[in-house]
C-alpha cells in the first residue's frame, strides 16, 4: 500500500516535470522563431497585408479594351484674398462634365466633385491636378469615381497642400471596358509555362523510372542475400566492367567512324533499318537456340560467340543508320510542316539521343558481358581446379581487382581536387588495393563463397540514402552550372531525385512480395535472372504503377517551385512576379498551380484504379 | 536412387531442425514423411533438391552428388526435381498457362525465356500436363482466380513440365478440404504408377499414408523415430511419432 503511494507520488512528479519541460521546449521554440502578434496588428503590417490579399484575390487572367473619358474642372486651393468666389457654368451638353462644389477651399477641405453623362457603371480615378497647366500629368489623390446607371458619380475629394492663386484642377478619368474580354500577357505567359510545368515533370518521372527499376533490385535484400560467389569469380567479373567499359567504347568508335559517312544518306539508312533486323534476326534464332536441352562442342559454341558478335557490331551500325533516318525525317518533317515543325524538332532530338546514347549502350553492355563471363570463368575455375591453383589464382585477380578499383577512385580523386602528385593519387591507391585485394585472399578458404549479394546492396543503399538526403532543389542548382538555366536542369535535377527516391520505394515492394513463388520459381531450375522475372516482376508491377503515379504528382508539384533556382518551369516567373510585387500575376500563377496539381492529383487517382 | 547420409541441419538461430538422418528411396517409391509440425519435414524436403542448404551430410540422386553440386550442376538437378507446395506457391498475376510454362526455364534458353517466349512444344505439352490434371478450360485465366483445388493442380502441371523423376510434395493436401485431398493425391499416386517417378511426400492425415504411400519415414525433432510400412504404425509406434498425448484421429 505504501509503496502505491510512493510510486503513484513519483509518478505525478515526473508527469508534472514532463509538462514543465514541455512549457520550456515550446517558451524557447518561440522565442526563436520569433513569434510576435504584436507585428501583425501594426497598422502598416495590416494595410499591406489588406493590399496584397487583394491583389491576390484578383487573378490577371482576363483584360478588356479600355476607353477612357477624361474631363478637367477648375477649382481653386485657398478662396481668393478679396473674397470673390469664382463663378463657374454649368454647361447645358450632353457631354461628360464635371462640377467642383464648392469652387475654392482651403488645403485639407473637402469638396464634393460630381460627374454627368459619363459612360454607365464604369469607373475611374478622380484627382486632384497640380499646378494650372490642364494637360499636367501629375495626379494626387485616390479617390475612384463609380458612375450609375445615367452615368453620374458624386465623389467626396479632400484637396492636398498645394495652394496657389490661380485656378488649379480636377480630373476625373473614367474608363469603360469596350467589346468581349481577353487573356492578358500574364494569362499566356502562365499557360506557356505550365504546359512546361507538366512536361518537365512528366519527362523527370520517365527517366527515374527507367533507372530507378533495375537500382530496386539491387537494393533488395531478400534478392541480393543469396547471392554468392567465390573470391576469384567476383574478382574476375569486377576487372571485367572497366575492360568491358573499353572495348565497348572502342568497338562502338569504330562502328560510328565506319556508319558515319552514310547516315546523312537517307536510302542508305531505310535500306539498313529495313535490312538489319531481318538478318539479325537470322542470326540470332541460329546462334541462340530455343532448346537449351542439346549439349553443344566447344567449337560450336566459339562460332555461335563470334557470329554473336558480329551481329552486335552490324546491330550497331543499324542504329548509327536508324538515328541518321530519324534525324533525317525530323529536319525534312521540320522545314515542311510549318505550324507542327515541333513534331520534326521532337525527332531530330530523338535522333540526336539515340546517337548519344549508343556509346553509353555499348559500354554498358560490354561491360555487363564480359563481366559476367570471366565471372563465370572464375566460378568454374574455383570448382574445377584443385585448391593450390585456386589459391594462386584468387590471390592474382583479388590484388588486381583491388588495384583497379582503387586505382580508379584515386583517379576520381585527382579529377575533383586537381592534386597533381600522381605517387598519391595513382601509386599508393593501386598498392593498397593490391594489399587489400591479397589479405582478402590469404584469409578466405579459396573455395569458399563470400556474400557478394550483400556487399552491393550496403553499396547501393548507401549510395541511395545519401542521395536521396539531397533535396531536389539543391540538385536543381548543381545542375542548373551543369547544363545551364532551363527547364532542363529541371529535367536532370527532379530525374535523379526520383531514381534515388523510387529505387528505395520500389526495393522495398520488393522485399515485401511473398516467398512462396519465389522458391518455387527457383525450385524449377531456373537461374537468377529467370527467378526475378517470372517470380519476383509479376508480382510488383501494380506497386511499381502505383508508386510511378505518386511520384509524378510530386514532381509535378516539386517542379512548380523548381524555377525558384532556374530550372524552368512556372517557379520562375512566380518568383519574378512576387519579387517585382505584381501580386495579381502571381495571383494567376498560384492558381494554376493550384489547378494542375489538383488535376493531377484527380487523374493519378483514376489512373491507379484502372490501371491496379 | 535416392540416398541421404547423416543429413544435419542447423538453422542459424543454432535451432537444430535436422539431426543426422539417413535413409534410402528406390526408384518409383510413394515416400510418406511424418511427423508433428516443426518436426523437420519441410526442412528435410528443401535439402533434397537444396532450397535449405544442409549444415552436414550428403545426399545422392541418381549418383549425383547433390550436397556437392556446382550453382551450375545443382540447377541441372533440380530440373529433374519438380516440387509441389502447400500454399501451391502460383505466381497469382501471371497466367495459368505461364505458371506452367514456369517448369520448363530450367530447360529452354534463357535469353528467349526473359522475353516469355517459349517452344511450340513446350506450350503443347503444358496444355496437355493441365487437361491431364483437368483444368484445360483454365490456362488462360489468371491464377487467383482459380480455387485452392485448382491452383494444386496448376502446381502439379508444373512440376509435370519438369519432366521429373522425382517429386517432393510439401504437405500438398494441407490447406485443401479431404474431398479434394484424395483427387490431389490420386494425381500424385498416378504419376508414381504410370510415369515412374519417386514421390517424397509429407502428410498430416495417417489415413492418406495408408491409402497412398508404399513406405512411412516418421521425424520428431529431427530425428527419424520411425520407418517402415504403413500397416505398421501401431499405438505405440503412433505415440512414439506424436507424443504421448496425442490422440488418432483418422
Amino acid at each position: 500500500m505504501k509503496d502505491n503511494k510512493k510510486s503513484s507520488l513519483l509518478r505525478s512528479l515526473s508527469i508534472g516535470l514532463a509538462v514543465l519541460a514541455v512549457f520550456v521546449i515550446y517558451a524557447y521554440g518561440f522565442e526563436v522563431t520569433k513569434v510576435n502578434l504584436e507585428e501583425l496588428r501594426s497598422e502598416q503590417r495590416q494595410t499591406s497585408l489588406v493590399r496584397v490579399t487583394r491583389a491576390l484575390s484578383q487573378p490577371d487572367f482576363f483584360e478588356y479594351e479600355q476607353e477612357s473619358q477624361i474631363v478637367n474642372a477648375m477649382v481653386y486651393v485657398t478662396c481668393p484674398a478679396d473674397g470673390s468666389i469664382p463663378q463657374v457654368e454649368t454647361p447645358e451638353t450632353t457631354e461628360p462634365y464635371i462640377t467642383v462644389s464648392p469652387v475654392c477651399a482651403k488645403a485639407g477641405e473637402i469638396v464634393i466633385v460630381e460627374g454627368y453623362n459619363f459612360a454607365p457603371n464604369a469607373k475611374g480615378p478622380v484627382r486632384f491636378v497640380p499646378g494650372s497647366d490642364p494637360t499636367n500629368l501629375v495626379e494626387l489623390g485616390n479617390d475612384v469615381g463609380q458612375t450609375n446607371a445615367e452615368g453620374y458619380f458624386k465623389v467626396e475629394v479632400k484637396l492636398p497642400n498645394r495652394p496657389s492663386d490661380e485656378a488649379q484642377f480636377i480630373r476625373a478619368t473614367i474608363r469603360k471596358n469596350v467589346g468581349a474580354p481577353k487573356f492578358t500577357q500574364t494569362a499566356k505567359d502562365t499557360w506557356n509555362k505550365i504546359i512546361e510545368t507538366v512536361f518537365l515533370a512528366l519527362l523527370a518521372t520517365t527517366l527515374g523510372t527507367i533507372l530507378a527499376i533495375p537500382l530496386s533490385f539491387m537494393a533488395a535484400r531478400n534478392l541480393m542475400k543469396p547471392v554468392r560467389s567465390p573470391l576469384a569469380s567476383i574478382s574476375l567479373s569486377t576487372l571485367g566492367w572497366p575492360l568491358g567499359f573499353a572495348m565497348g567504347v572502342y568497338l562502338v568508335k569504330w562502328v560510328s567512324n565506319f556508319a558515319t559517312p552514310y547516315t546523312t544518306n537517307i536510302v542508305i539508312n531505310l535500306l539498313s533499318v529495313v535490312l538489319i533486323p531481318i538478318i539479325l534476326s537470322y542470326v540470332v534464332r541460329w546462334a541462340l537456340p530455343q532448346d537449351n536441352l542439346s549439349s553443344t562442342t566447344l567449337q560450336v559454341r566459339l562460332i555461335r560467340l563470334a557470329v554473336l558478335l558480329i551481329g552486335v557490331l552490324i546491330g550497331f551500325f543499324g542504329l548509327y543508320q536508324l538515328s541518321g533516318l530519324i534525324m533525317n525525317l525530323g529536319s525534312g518533317m521540320a522545314k515542311t510542316l510549318g505550324s507542327l515543325a515541333f513534331l520534326g524538332r521532337f525527332f531530330i532530338q530523338l535522333g540526336d539521343i539515340l546517337k548519344v546514347s549508343i556509346p553509353v549502350i555499348a559500354a554498358l553492355a560490354a561491360g555487363g558481358v564480359l563481366s559476367n563471363l570471366l565471372g563465370k570463368i572464375g566460378q568454374r575455375a574455383s570448382e574445377k581446379l584443385n585448391i593450390s591453383t585456386v589459391r594462386i589464382l584468387n590471390l592474382v585477380s583479388a590484388a588486381l581487382a583491388g588495384a583497379v578499383i582503387f586505382g580508379l577512385l584515386g583517379w576520381l580523386v585527382e579529377w575533383l581536387y586537381q592534386l597533381g602528385r600522381p605517387e598519391l593519387t595513382f601509386w599508393t591507391p593501386v598498392i593498397v588495393g593490391a594489399v587489400a585485394g591479397l589479405l582478402l585472399a590469404l584469409f578466405t578458404k579459396p573455395k569458399d563463397t563470400l556474400p557478394i549479394g550483400l556487399v552491393i546492396y550496403t553499396i547501393t543503399r548507401t549510395i541511395l540514402n545519401t542521395l536521396r538526403s539531397v533535396e531536389a532543389l539543391v540538385m536543381a542548382i548543381v545542375f542548373v552550372i551543369a547544363v545551364g538555366i532551363g527547364p532542363f536542369a529541371g529535367v536532370m535535377a527532379l530525374g535523379l531525385h526520383t531514381i534515388v527516391s523510387l529505387a528505395k520505394l520500389y526495393s522495398e515492394q520488393v522485399e515485401s512480395i511473398m516467398a512462396g513463388p519465389l522458391e518455387a520459381i527457383t525450385a524449377t531450375g531456373a537461374n537468377r535472372l529467370q527467378t526475378i522475372i517470372y517470380a519476383v516482376v509479376p508480382q510488383i508491377i501494380p506497386p511499381y504503377i502505383s508508386y510511378t503515379m505518386y511520384r509524378w504528382d510530386i514532381n509535378v508539384r516539386m517542379s512548380t517551385i523548381i524555377g525558384f533556382v532556374g530550372g524552368g518551369g512556372i517557379g520562375f516567373l512566380l518568383q519574378q512576379n512576387i519579387n517585382l510585387l505584381n501580386y495579381r500575376a502571381a495571383s494567376a500563377q498560384m492558381i494554376a498551380i493550384a489547378v494542375v496539381v489538383s488535376l493531377m492529383d484527380y487523374l493519378s487517382s483514376v489512373m491507379r484504379e484502372k490501371v491496379v | 536412387m535416392l540416398q541421404v547420409k547423416n543429413l544435419t541441419k542447423i538453422y542459424d538461430g543454432g535451432f537444430k531442425a535436422l539431426d543426422n538422418i539417413s535413409f534410402e528411396v528406390p526408384k518409383g517409391q510413394f515416400l510418406a514423411v511424418i511427423g508433428l509440425s516443426g518436426s523437420g519435414k519441410s526442412t528435410l524436403l528443401r535439402c533434397i533438391n537444396r532450397l535449405i542448404d544442409p549444415t552436414a551430410g550428403e545426399i545422392f540422386w541418381d549418383g549425383d552428388n547433390v550436397t556437392a553440386a556446382t550453382p551450375e550442376e545443382l540447377r541441372r538437378i533440380r530440373r529433374k526435381i519438380g516440387m509441389v507446395f502447400q500454399h501451391f506457391n502460383l505466381v497469382h498475376r501471371s497466367k495459368v498457362l505461364t505458371n506452367v510454362l514456369a517448369g520448363r526455364l530450367g530447360y529452354v534458353n534463357p535469353a528467349w525465356s526473359l522475353i516469355n517466349r517459349f517452344p511450340k512444344e513446350d506450350t503443347e505439352k503444358a496444355l496437355k500436363q493441365l487437361e491431364r490434371v483437368g483444368i484445360a478450360d483454365k490456362a488462360y485465366h489468371r491464377a487467383d482466380e482459380l480455387s485452392g483445388g485448382q491452383q494444386q493442380r496448376v502446381g502439379i502441371a508444373r512440376a509435370l513440365m519438369q519432366d521429373p523423376n522425382m517429386i517432393l510434395a510439401d504437405e500438398p493436401v494441407a490447406s485443401l478440404d479431404p474431398v479434394l485431398a484424395h483427387s490431389i493425391m490420386k494425381h500424385l499416386e498416378e504419376i508414381n504408377k504410370n510415369d515412374g517417378v519417386t514421390v517424397l511426400c509429407s502428410l498430416h492425415f495417417l489415413d492418406l499414408v495408408h491409402k497412398y504411400a508404399d513406405r512411412v519415414v516418421a521425424l520428431n525433432q529431427g530425428k527419424i523415430v520411425f520407418e517402415g510400412l504403413p500397416n505398421e504404425i501401431d499405438d505405440q509406434k503412433f505415440k512414439d511419432i506424436y507424443g504421448r498425448d496425442a490422440e488418432r484421429v483418422g
